[in-house]
């Protein structure tokens, strides 16, 4: 995996908003083919560095390279149909059924989606092609974030990019997405970034994962070098909450009569 | 009340016209308001700046806006040539359509801000260049906002455009206008009831495709803007039939004489073959500069009138001096022939109850001077600030006990009860006549004369055919004539009549007085 070139680099990326520095210089790549989570509390600059990669932030320095080139340089609409987005808002279009919701990336490209590729995306996505026709409003919570997958790979992009995707979701539904997203991510050899508030979604669904404190990156690690101890104070800060609930779960487990 | 139903069908190409302005300035205002929405949506400051505007339009009356128009198109002229109209569809069109703009800028507006962020994001994050996403996204979910303000601005115009009548613009105003002038309810209420009928029949078919655009229905939208252009397309068509040949336009100003001469005019036209039309109910101060500009063809216009506000003249001339100055000036300066005086006048003059006149020995102003420190002078709100006033009061060193201000219907009732010893009359007023008052001598001639005069537009100021119909006027309406048709109008007992039946009567009675064979004066159609 370390063979592979640097489909996403972070140049000394610095984002402030007036007086609030967001992000504070941040380097980074990330190969094709990854995984990887971006682990911080609220606050923290996760988002905003996310957003940088489709340009719906732009950095106040640094830059972005996707695929090698300044996406300051591409244009938006263009680099935006090439990176699949997800976000915990899901914002679906109301005013369009869901089959019209999912193709409308390649409909802005100029292509039309036959029903067939609808009826795959619903398929991979493990909703009933029959709701193509159904409108948003008509959808629960877990069946709208599923849309939204669907449309960020209708495009079949180079990377997808999710913000707090399951952050609205109730835990079995939030489980189970997480499980097909990282089910997606192999079987179509996408690369992923996800930014999370929750360590053990992050342990769990990523090979790499970041952690951001205050703007700054401040642990790059695996999930099992995390478990281990590595990647400093504040990642082990976050790594000790799921791992103190496994360990008690695991006590009153061992109680039961 | 019966009468509404008979007036109502009659109405039908003031209705088309009332559609065509109202549907024109609706359409324009969404024009200018819905892409100034959109900027607004991008820039606070002009957002700001544009519903600031929009309000402050709203601020000013209806009326006196379309008002404000004349003068504006007036100066403009310097720009775009004598061609400029300056009164009727264009003025009208341009202040109504500033009326609309505030309901539909300020829900554009809003409903822009109000969008879910969330699928602003979407829209950005799945690619959307800016034209897209306000076409497939920002629009579609502003619609049915952005509808109910069109709803507002339809209500509102509508409305508004029956004020149009007052700037020369024919509209369902026009039998409102005339009715309140000459108290004929039925009138006024049928102006009502199609105005409102009108209004609230765009109200509900624009409701149905707001509720179309919320509910996504196609069948509902779609639906209820073929209703909207139908109506608009028969309006049109409607206005286009007939309107192939050009009538001869005849003005009234807002009062009973001004209709009857006016129907009289227009009969006798008729009966020689012209199609005419009549633009009733015209501010006073429209009518001389419409004539001038042939957007009117005909009116009737007083010597005194013309002299102060057109001429700019303070002197006081003898009647025959005014007359032919103002002839003369009339044709140099506009184009306009004065074809001749109607032989009465409408001047301002001093009048007594004949019993009270007798008592003190008073025929005229001169007598009048001895007996005024015991007497009190009603006059019109506006009468002893008016250069007639002065000119009298100083002529012949009146001094009143006391002046006092009474509304004009209320001046005569001041000199029956007493409170009034003498009053500023209008001398063809039909009261004056009813009540058996003396109009008081004016030997020092300090009173301007009030000519009724016929003026023909630059238009028709050529053609033989008019003034071969309306010569056998000239000089053939006696003040007693006009104070008889005058009162048949005003009156409100039984024997009160309309305007056109006021003229037939004109008509007749200056037939068997002249001689004259004035021709036959009613038209059954």
């Amino acid at each position: 995996m370390t063979t592979a070139p640097p489909l996403l680099q972070f140049d000394g990326v610095i984002c402030r908003f007036g007086e609030v520095t967001a992000v504070g210089g941040v380097n980074c790549s990330i190969a094709a083919g990854s995984f990887v989570a971006l682990v911080g509390a609220s606050g923290s600059g996760k988002s905003t560095l996310l957003k940088t990669v489709n340009t719906l932030v732009e950095p106040t320095e640094g830059r972005v390279l996707f695929a090698g080139e300044d996406v300051a340089s591409l244009k938006p609409a263009r680099l935006r149909r090439r990176v699949g987005y997800v976000f915990q808002g899901v914002g679906l279009f109301p005013h369009f059924p869901v089959a019209e919701n999912i193709a409308i990336g390649p409909r802005l490209a100029g292509e039309k989606l036959p029903p067939e590729r609808i009826a795959e995306l619903l398929a991979l996505v493990e909703l009933d092609p029959a709701m193509a026709t159904r409108k948003p409003d008509e959808l629960s919570g877990g069946q709208r974030q599923r849309v939204g997958v669907a449309r960020a790979l209708a495009g079949e992009p180079e990377l997808l990019i999710m913000d707090e995707p399951f952050g609205a979701l109730d835990p079995v539904t939030r489980a189970a997405l997480g499980n097909k997203v990282r089910e997606l991510h192999e079987r179509l050899g996408l690369t992923t970034v996800m930014v999370t508030h929750d360590m053990a979604e992050a342990l769990l669904l990523a090979d790499r994962v970041l952690v951001m404190d205050a703007g700054a990156l401040v642990a790059d690690a695996t999930p099992r070098e995390l478990l281990a101890g590595a990647g400093g104070a504040e990642a082990q800060a976050l790594v000790a909450v799921p791992r103190e609930q496994a360990v008690r779960l695991a006590a009153m487990e061992a109680q039961r009569p | 009340m019966n009468d509404i139903w008979e007036i109502l069908p009659g109405l039908g190409d003031k209705l088309a016209a009332h559609v065509v302005l109202s549907a024109s300035a609706i359409g324009l205002a969404m024009l200018i308001a819905l892409p100034m929405a959109v900027w607004a949506g991008r820039s606070p400051l002009v957002s700001r700046i544009a519903l600031s505007l929009a309000s402050l339009v709203q601020t000013i009356p209806a009326l006196a806006l379309l008002a404000l128009f004349f003068p504006l198109l007036l100066s403009l002229r310097a720009v775009f040539g004598e061609g400029l109209p300056t009164l009727g569809f264009l003025p009208a069109l341009m202040a109504l359509t500033l009326y609309a703009l505030l309901p539909i800028l300020r829900n554009a507006v809003t409903a822009q801000a109000n969008l879910d962020p969330e699928i602003l994001e979407a829209a950005d994050g799945v690619g959307m260049t800016k034209w897209q996403k306000l076409t497939l996204v920002e629009a579609p979910l502003s619609a049915p906002f952005i509808m109910a303000g069109i709803r507002t601005a339809s209500v509102w115009t509508i409305g508004a455009a029956t004020l149009a009548t007052t700037i020369g613009q024919p509209s369902l105003g026009d039998p409102i206008f005339a009715g309140l002038q000459t108290q004929n309810w039925a009138l006024v209420l049928a102006g009502c009831v199609a105005s409102a009928g009108l209004a609230l029949a765009a109200d509900n078919l624009l409701w149905v495709i707001e509720v179309g655009l919320a509910k996504r229905s196609r069948w509902m939208t779609f639906g209820g803007m073929g209703v909207v252009a139908l109506g608009i397309l028969a309006a049109l068509w409607a206005q286009s039939t007939g309107s192939d040949e050009r009538r001869i336009v005849i003005a009234s100003k807002q009062f009973s004489e001004q209709y009857i001469l006016a129907q009289l005019i227009g009969a006798r036209l008729e009966a020689v073959g012209y199609a005419v039309e009549y633009r009733d109910g015209l501010g006073s101060a429209v009518v001389h500069s419409a004539v001038a500009s042939s957007s009117i063809d005909i009116s009737v216009d007083y010597t005194g009138t013309v002299w102060t506000n057109y001429l700019k003249r303070e002197d006081n001339p003898e009647r025959e001096v005014m007359y032919e100055t103002i002839r003369d000036w009339e044709w140099r300066e506009n184009g306009v022939k004065v074809l001749g005086r109607l032989g009465f006048e409408n001047a301002y003059a001093f009048a007594m109850r004949s019993d009270r006149a007798k008592e003190l020995g008073v025929t005229s102003l001169t007598d009048l001077v001895a007996a005024a420190p015991q007497l009190t002078v009603g006059g019109d709100p506006e009468f002893f600030e008016r250069p007639e006033w002065i000119a009298v009061r100083d002529a012949y060193g009146l001094r009143f006990a006391e002046s006092r201000n009474f509304a004009p219907t209320f001046m005569y009732n001041a000199l029956q009860s007493g409170e009034a010893d003498v009053i500023s009359a209008y001398t063809s007023d039909g009261r004056i006549a009813a009540d058996k008052l003396v109009v008081l001598a004016d030997p020092k001639g300090a009173l301007p004369s009030y000519d009724a005069m016929l003026m023909l537009s630059p238009r028709i100021a050529g053609d033989a055919g008019v003034a071969k119909a309306l010569e056998p006027l000239i000089g053939a309406i006696s003040v007693e004539a006009m104070r008889e048709a005058n009162l048949a109008v005003d009156r409100e007992d039984g024997e009160k009549v309309t305007p056109k039946a006021a003229a037939e009567q004109l008509a007749k009675s200056l037939g068997r007085r002249s001689g004259l064979d004035l021709g036959p004066l009613t038209k059954k159609n």
